[in-house]
């Protein structure tokens, strides 16, 4: 390539730990730096918005976005970067699926307020004040932005053209993305990224389909350190999720907790799940089942959509017209 | 009246923004630095589970997850009420120890150093971690890097994974350490130890050996006369993972010392309609807004307040670089803020003994890593010494253990207030009678909030030299009359 291909990366509503992730290439940074032209990483580098906004559309080869789309400015920078992109990946469990800030979507922005604000014991508030979008003080203005009822994912702001799963991403399959783009290896758009197989298949402990009459919380047993932790009764999300981190957390004997999201093929990491629980469940009668995954596992939301709530079937009717955020904080 | 507004580009939008605004006569009226985001995730976490809480809110942060993990684990404990066995408090002491030297070495070599090492009238395009290599030779990168690669392979290896642990429950800690993994822990314990010592020898010969950066730290822009907070052991010395929480006043005087689950009596969070982020501060003394003082119940929580509110380091090595920084400042407390990078170095090599001492305990590698508990869950209150803050997590939980309320305080959060001030005083030492000194603003407000180490949720974890910023100063009805720009 005697040009260099241009290359952003940003981050949205998010906790840092994907740029930590990237970091954690370590030198490989640098072959990236020989490929691209960094136009865009805030932690790193130059940032400059201003000149994004100056490019042309689609002069950017290359968008990893991290974070979900919490208030309008990160819708703001999600349409712009789109714009500006050919290619645009949803980096991360954030972008993808929502990850932990989309379990907001259990509850809305005026709750939220309520608790942060109002609630919360330590909060000493007997003004009753709210954070403002538009806020006089005596000296001028000040502004912040929208902070919206509902957060989304990336794809339901913007189109998407590739997904890379986890929370974070393991370093091990940045790089491999990142080599697949290179050489222009890719799947068809709106494809994920990573591997076809599931924690299961790259887990190191052992499965003998044993069937269980109970589910476990973590802090009931020890579990032991050979057998799989879902048949000694624990609620290993390995089964329904995409392989791709190396079973890191059954290896330390915590089950998984489903950051990669769904295995390739599956819609609904969460309706996945439910199915699988029951295929383990030593009996055949639904009312017996029901009653085993309901005194086992007292949360199913926070269970089954830990990570993919906000990318669920569940989420609420009214993300459409909510999107645009005009009610809003100021309200 | 004008408005000066620094965009930290990097978040426009989310997580930092100052603005500073002019009287007619050209002087500082006010500045403000507003954080517009809010994850509300003290109310989606009602309704889960406890036991996923060390989960769910390492996802706070993703440079300190190890913190937030901890501190949820701690709070797990105090709400099953179960006693974790002593392997396992020393296995989470040490796991917590080799996070604190990993990160301290962050944010020293990558973050807050250059400002020193480069010195702070060096080029912008210098003043990063490739100007600090260029300066102090490949060697001593090459030392910076092994740090860090140690550090998170040991992190992965201990807590299940480099970002994000999965490895806390109420009780103790999901797997222990075997004797080979012990060994290696030992050795790259001793290295960083070694590392430690090198650090602090560093910031003796080129800070401390310059007169101008020793000026610069003692100057008045950077001095706040507040309360400190830190957490302290039986012999009030520092203790990054458990203890009772110190506060000691602007003169050093000792204002409270209590038990981490009766924080409310001692703190308060304030609310403030221009920012997402809340403004903690000392209850008994009040709420008196941005200012300094005895009478203000403002607090800092940073390495340098942990340092000015215990009173020594639990460790030979540490303890008499405390003793010698203490005495080259002029005694205690310390109240300049540009001092927290050399309490940071101090904690630096306080961590990295204790790091070695719990490797080489006999319990360490201990089958007893685990106890399960037995009571039923109520309510509990766990905390530990984040690197940027005294961090505390509190759940209600019904008889089933699902929470029914949650409170946080998190560490950069303490320091909402003093940083506000902080940027205040920065810009008042630079712009006088409309005059603005262009060349120093930019670097000067940089180096001023620098110092906490700001993680608004991460967003500052920006290398210094290349924070691309820009001030915009206006008239009133909003038409630009100036733009400074810095890396744009």
């Amino acid at each position: 390539m005697s040009e260099k291909g241009k290359l952003a990366i940003y981050w949205a509503a998010s906790c840092g730990g994907c740029e930590i992730a990237v970091l954690g290439i370590n030198e490989k940074i640098l072959d990236v730096a020989n490929a691209f032209d960094i136009v865009l990483w805030p932690v790193a580098i130059d940032a400059k918005v201003h000149s994004i906004e100056k490019m042309d559309d689609k002069s950017i080869d290359l968008c990893l976005f991290n974070g979900a789309i919490r208030t309008s400015e990160q819708e703001y920078m999600a349409r712009l970067l789109r714009a500006k992109s050919k290619v645009l990946v949803a980096f991360g469990s954030c972008a993808h699926e929502g990850c932990i800030p989309g379990l907001a979507n259990v509850t809305n922005r005026e709750e939220i307020f309520q608790t942060a604000y109002h609630d919360t014991p330590s909060t000493d508030n007997p003004e009753g004040i709210r954070p403002q979008t538009e806020t006089e003080v005596d000296e001028g203005m000040l502004y912040l932005p929208i902070f919206y009822d509902t957060v989304k994912t990336l794809d339901q702001c913007v189109e998407v053209e590739y997904y890379l799963p986890g929370c974070p991403p393991e370093p091990e399959r940045i790089w491999d993305a990142i080599v697949a783009i290179l050489e222009g290896k890719l799947p068809a758009p709106g494809s994920v990224i990573g591997a076809e197989t599931t924690v299961c298949d790259e887990c190191p402990r052992t499965r003998e389909e044993k069937r269980i009459k109970e589910f476990k919380r973590t802090w009931e047993i020890i579990p032991d350190t050979e057998t799989c932790l879902l048949e000694q009764g624990l609620v290993c999300c390995g089964i329904a999720t995409r392989a791709g981190c190396g079973a890191l957390c059954p290896t330390v004997g915590s089950p998984c907790i489903g950051c990669y999201g769904p295995n390739e093929g599956v819609e609904d990491f969460g309706a996945r799940m439910m199915t699988a629980l029951a295929s383990v469940i030593d009996s055949e009668d639904p009312e017996e089942i029901d009653r085993i995954i309901h005194e086992g596992i007292p949360d199913p939301i926070g269970t089954f959509y830990r990570f993919s709530l906000a990318a669920s079937e569940l989420r609420r009717t009214s993300l459409a017209t909510d999107g645009d955020g005009q009610s809003a904080a100021s309200a | 009246m004008k408005r000066i507004s620094i965009d930290p580009i990097t978040r426009l939008e989310g997580h930092g923004k100052i603005d500073i605004f002019l009287t007619d006569e050209g002087e500082v009226a006010n500045a403000y630095l507003q954080v517009p985001e809010l994850r509300g995730f003290e109310r989606f976490c009602v309704g889960r589970p406890a036991e996923d809480m060390p989960n769910i809110t390492n996802r706070i942060c993703g440079v300190c997850p190890e913190a937030h993990h901890m501190a949820s684990t701690k709070a797990l404990d105090a709400l099953f009420h179960v006693d974790p066995p002593p392997t396992a408090k020393k296995l989470r002491e040490m796991f917590y120890s080799i996070f604190f030297a990993t990160d301290h070495t962050t944010h020293f070599y990558a973050l807050g150093g250059p400002d020193f090492v480069m010195g702070p009238d060096a080029p912008v395009a210098e003043r990063n971690i490739l100007g600090i290599i260029k300066k102090v030779g490949m060697e001593i990168a090459g030392k910076v890097l092994k740090m860090r690669h140690d550090g998170h392979h040991l992190i992965k290896m201990i807590g299940g994974r480099p970002v994000h642990p999965n490895w806390g429950l109420p009780g103790g800690v999901s797997r222990g350490i075997t004797e080979e993994q012990r060994e290696e822990i030992e050795q790259l314990g001793r290295d960083a130890i070694e590392f430690g010592k090198f650090s602090i020898q560093l910031f003796n010969d080129i800070v401390l050996g310059n007169e101008a950066y020793v000026a610069l730290i003692t100057n008045d822009a950077y001095i706040h006369r507040t309360y400190n907070m830190g957490t302290v052991d039986e012999n009030n010395h520092v203790n990054f993972y458990d203890g009772m929480i110190r506060v000691v006043g602007p003169d050093g005087k000792e204002h409270a010392k209590y038990h981490p689950k009766d924080y409310r009596e001692y703190v308060a969070e304030h609310v403030e309609p221009w920012s997402y982020l809340k403004f903690p501060y000392l209850k008994k003394i009040g709420w008196k807004g941005f200012v300094d003082g005895e009478d203000s119940g403002i607090y800092k929580a940073t390495p340098l307040s942990r340092l000015n509110a215990a009173d020594g380091m639990a460790t030979p090595l540490a303890q008499a670089e405390y003793e010698r920084m203490y005495d080259t400042l002029g005694g205690k407390p310390v109240n300049n803020t540009l001092a927290t990078h050399w309490a940071r170095l101090v904690e630096l090599l306080y961590a990295t003994e204790r790091w070695v001492e719990l490797a080489t305990d006999p319990e360490i590698t201990g089958e007893e890593f685990r106890v399960l508990p037995t009571e039923t869950p109520d309510e509990g209150v766990g905390e530990v010494e984040a690197p940027r803050g005294t961090l505390t997590h509190h759940y209600w939980t019904d008889e089933r253990g699902i929470l029914t309320q949650v409170n946080l305080i998190v560490g950069t959060t303490n320091n909402n207030a003093p940083i506000n001030m902080s940027v205040k005083k920065a810009a008042q030492g630079l712009i006088t009678k409309g005059t603005v000194i262009k060349e120093g603003l930019l670097n000067t407000i940089e180096m001023a909030y620098r110092a906490y180490d700001p993680c608004m949720a991460c967003a500052t974890h920006t290398l210094p030299g290349q924070m691309p910023l820009e001030v915009m100063i206006r008239t009133p009805d909003g038409e630009i009359i100036e733009r400074l720009t810095q890396n744009i």
